[in-house]
């Protein structure tokens, strides 16, 4: 028996059985108080229970409490793996409680009609919400307007790339331009819409349409018209987010081997050959994933969309997010707008999994 | 004539070599001004806004005391003016109220953020796990793939159960909420500072009789505290400028700045000098965070970005 447990905890003191059955007791009771507050909370809210509750605040302490029960019962149960398997948990009870659980939530909404501002409550209406979603020319516009935001994530890719080779260079008094060059990253997209979008753009007095009118722009109009409004929102949110690309390239150019590109010029490479024959193929693994992660921020672009046109001129501008958005501050219709949200969600879900297939297959080929 | 020039080929030649490097220089110069002035100008406008009347905004007035002469109008609005500052200022409370919420929800979700982090990066740097049919390569992946889920997902049933919850329009909700959108990338940093550290040093320290959890107090994390300051700046960032979560959850009590700022910007007739003050003091922190601890925020970017 003894022997039995030295083996099965390598680490540390063997545990007295009746340490683990203090610990089993712990994890039982503490799920059986949780179960019995929710099960008592689900009756209250429907109208009979024999306890009445303000909120549902007394499941989320039963949460907590079980979940100190847990990470307590793992150490008595399970010794020094218990007390490793206790770096994890916090993190991941957390995780669950605040995303699994109300993704499944969400799962549920969606497929009701519930009205926040009506009185009604919520109505399950089964597949209603999607089939209204495949009516809804304004979503798949929302969508299409994705296509564009995401592939000009290339051109920022390409001007980014550019600042990290000028940053790379030999040059004087470095650390400034990093730092000025950093700056509109740190910048919160909400006033950066109202500094450069409502100010620097202003139609009459604005300097950035002074300049587009001496440059034969006769009535810059820079959100008047849609291709016009959807390239402003880019340029807006491509000065926030280069930096961001700019520095993982940077930090990719200043790690590549110098002796490559020394041995290139002395056999007479131009920069340019050298570039494209050897700094270029160098860098795909970060520009991978200086781009994908880029991409994954884009696909949650919203709220300069929000502040700047709020999805107009005729939703030309519409990101998915800021359409959803909409939806429920001018209509309040949770049901739908999570329908919404869920369908882009496996949309993203498909489109990230892909790319990253894409670009590991890709780098297999190149390494 | 000819012979001077014969001899001279070769000095020749590498005069006009230089002339060609001379060119690359002013032009990687030129570069580098231009779009430090691509990136600096809209700060620089907005910070001179704050002093101009209406009459320089509309004339497009640029340099100060040449082009128009400054005027503490903007921050008179705020009531942050010299002359205002000791008076009676509602503004000035209201905007200082949304200063001490963006303070407490950024810098409570980051904190909440790099201690659970940086706890969950140590374990899948150095241990082993095993949880149904979950290793630590698939634990890392399921912390990860957070980053993928958009906000909107989340924002409506949030909605719901903050409401259910009582935790609607409360800091201690945003700054749950704030926590999770950054805690994947708060693992991924800390993941690769772990991973730099050696394990040798770790199986030293329980040898000399430190427990699991001793190791990682006592000895690996005064080691990461870079990383983890470089984690919490970055957090610190996000969470600042987070605008999606705080205009659907928070109403009067925990409305954070940027709802302020963007509340502002939708009503007619805007008082261009207020708005200018509004973000500034909006972006000023940020800024001087960038220009001090700059090294930080590109030590947060570019960890594990590199592999």
């Amino acid at each position: 028996m003894a022997n039995a447990e030295i083996q099965a905890q390598p680490y540390g003191d063997p545990i007295a059985p009746g340490r683990k059955a203090a610990g089993r007791a712990l994890i039982w009771g503490a799920t059986l108080l949780l179960a019995l507050v929710v099960l008592l909370q689900a009756l209250d809210s429907a109208g009979s229970g024999p306890l009445h509750f303000e909120n549902w605040r007394p499941s989320l302490y039963a949460y907590v409490l079980w979940a100190i029960a847990l990470g307590a019962a793992q150490v008595m149960i399970r010794g020094e793996a218990g007390q490793r398997a206790l770096f994890v948990l916090p993190a991941a009870l957390y995780t669950v409680a605040v995303v699994i659980f109300p993704t499944f939530f969400g799962l549920y909404i969606a497929f009701t009609d519930w009205n926040l501002s009506s009185f009604e409550g919520r109505r399950f209406n089964g597949i209603d919400n999607l089939i209204e979603l495949f009516h809804d020319s304004f979503y798949w516009k929302a969508l299409g307007n994705m296509v564009f935001y995401v592939a000009m994530v290339l051109v920022e890719y390409a001007i980014a790339f550019s600042l990290a080779l000028l940053l790379n260079a030999e040059v004087r008094a470095r650390k400034f331009w990093r730092v000025a060059f950093l700056i509109p990253f740190m910048l919160s997209p909400v006033a950066v819409s109202w500094m450069v979008g409502k100010s620097l753009m202003e139609v009459r007095f604005g300097p950035l349409a002074g300049l587009a009118k001496h440059l034969g722009w006769s009535q810059p109009n820079f959100f008047g018209s849609g291709w016009a409004a959807s390239f402003s929102i880019e340029a807006l949110d491509a000065w926030v987010s280069i930096p961001f690309i700019m520095i993982l390239l940077l930090a990719g150019l200043q790690a590549l081997p110098k002796e490559v590109q020394e041995a290139a010029r002395v056999d007479g490479a131009t920069p340019w050959q050298s570039f494209w024959k050897i700094t270029f193929p160098l860098m795909l693994p970060v520009s991978a994933t200086a781009v994908v992660l880029r991409i994954i921020f884009k696909l949650k672009l919203a709220d300069i969309v929000i502040n700047m046109t709020y999805g107009g001129p005729g939703g030309a501008t519409d990101t998915v997010s800021s359409y959803i958005f909409r939806q429920y501050r001018d209509r309040s219709n949770v049901g739908y707008g999570t329908m919404l949200a869920m369908f882009y969600l496996v949309l993203i879900i498909i489109f990230v999994t892909l790319l990253l297939n894409f670009v590991s297959k890709h780098m297999k080929k190149v390494t | 004539m000819t012979a001077a020039e014969m001899t001279y080929q070769g000095a020749a030649e590498t005069s006009a070599e230089r002339n060609k490097r001379i060119l690359g220089r002013v032009g990687i110069y030129a570069a580098l001004v231009f779009w430090a002035f691509v990136s600096l100008f809209p700060v620089y406008w907005t910070i001179t806004t704050t002093f101009k009347t209406a009459k320089d905004v509309t004339q497009g007035h640029i340099v100060p005391f040449v082009d128009f002469q400054p005027a503490w109008i903007g921050w008179r609005s705020l009531g942050l003016s010299p002359d205002t500052i000791n008076q009676v200022s509602t503004v000035r409370d209201e905007f200082l109220g949304r200063f001490v919420n963006s303070i407490i929800a950024s810098c409570g979700a980051s904190l909440l953020a790099v201690l659970l982090g940086s706890l969950a990066a140590y374990g899948l740097s150095r241990f082993q796990y095993k949880f149904l049919w979950m290793k630590n390569k698939d634990i890392s992946f399921f912390f990860l793939s957070q980053l993928i889920l958009p906000p909107v997902v989340l924002a409506l049933p949030f909605l719901v159960l903050y409401k259910e919850l009582a935790l609607l329009d409360t800091r201690i909700g945003i700054i749950l909420l704030y926590t999770l959108t950054v805690l994947p990338i708060v693992i991924w940093i800390m993941r690769d500072q772990f991973d730099t550290i050696p394990v040798e040093l770790d199986e030293a320290a329980q040898v000399d009789g430190l427990s699991v959890w001793g190791v990682f107090f006592r000895i690996v994390m005064p080691i990461a505290l870079p990383g983890m300051v470089a984690a919490f700046i970055l957090s610190l960032i996000l969470c600042w400028n987070e605008y999606f979560f705080a205009a659907l959850l928070t109403g009067t009590n925990a409305k954070t700045l940027p709802v302020m700022v963007a509340s502002q910007t939708g009503s007619q007739g805007i008082s261009w000098w207020a708005m200018a003050a509004l973000a500034t003091s909006a972006i000023a922190p940020l800024v001087v965070i960038g220009i001090v601890l700059e090294r930080y925020i590109i030590k947060g970017l570019t960890a594990g970005a590199g592999k």
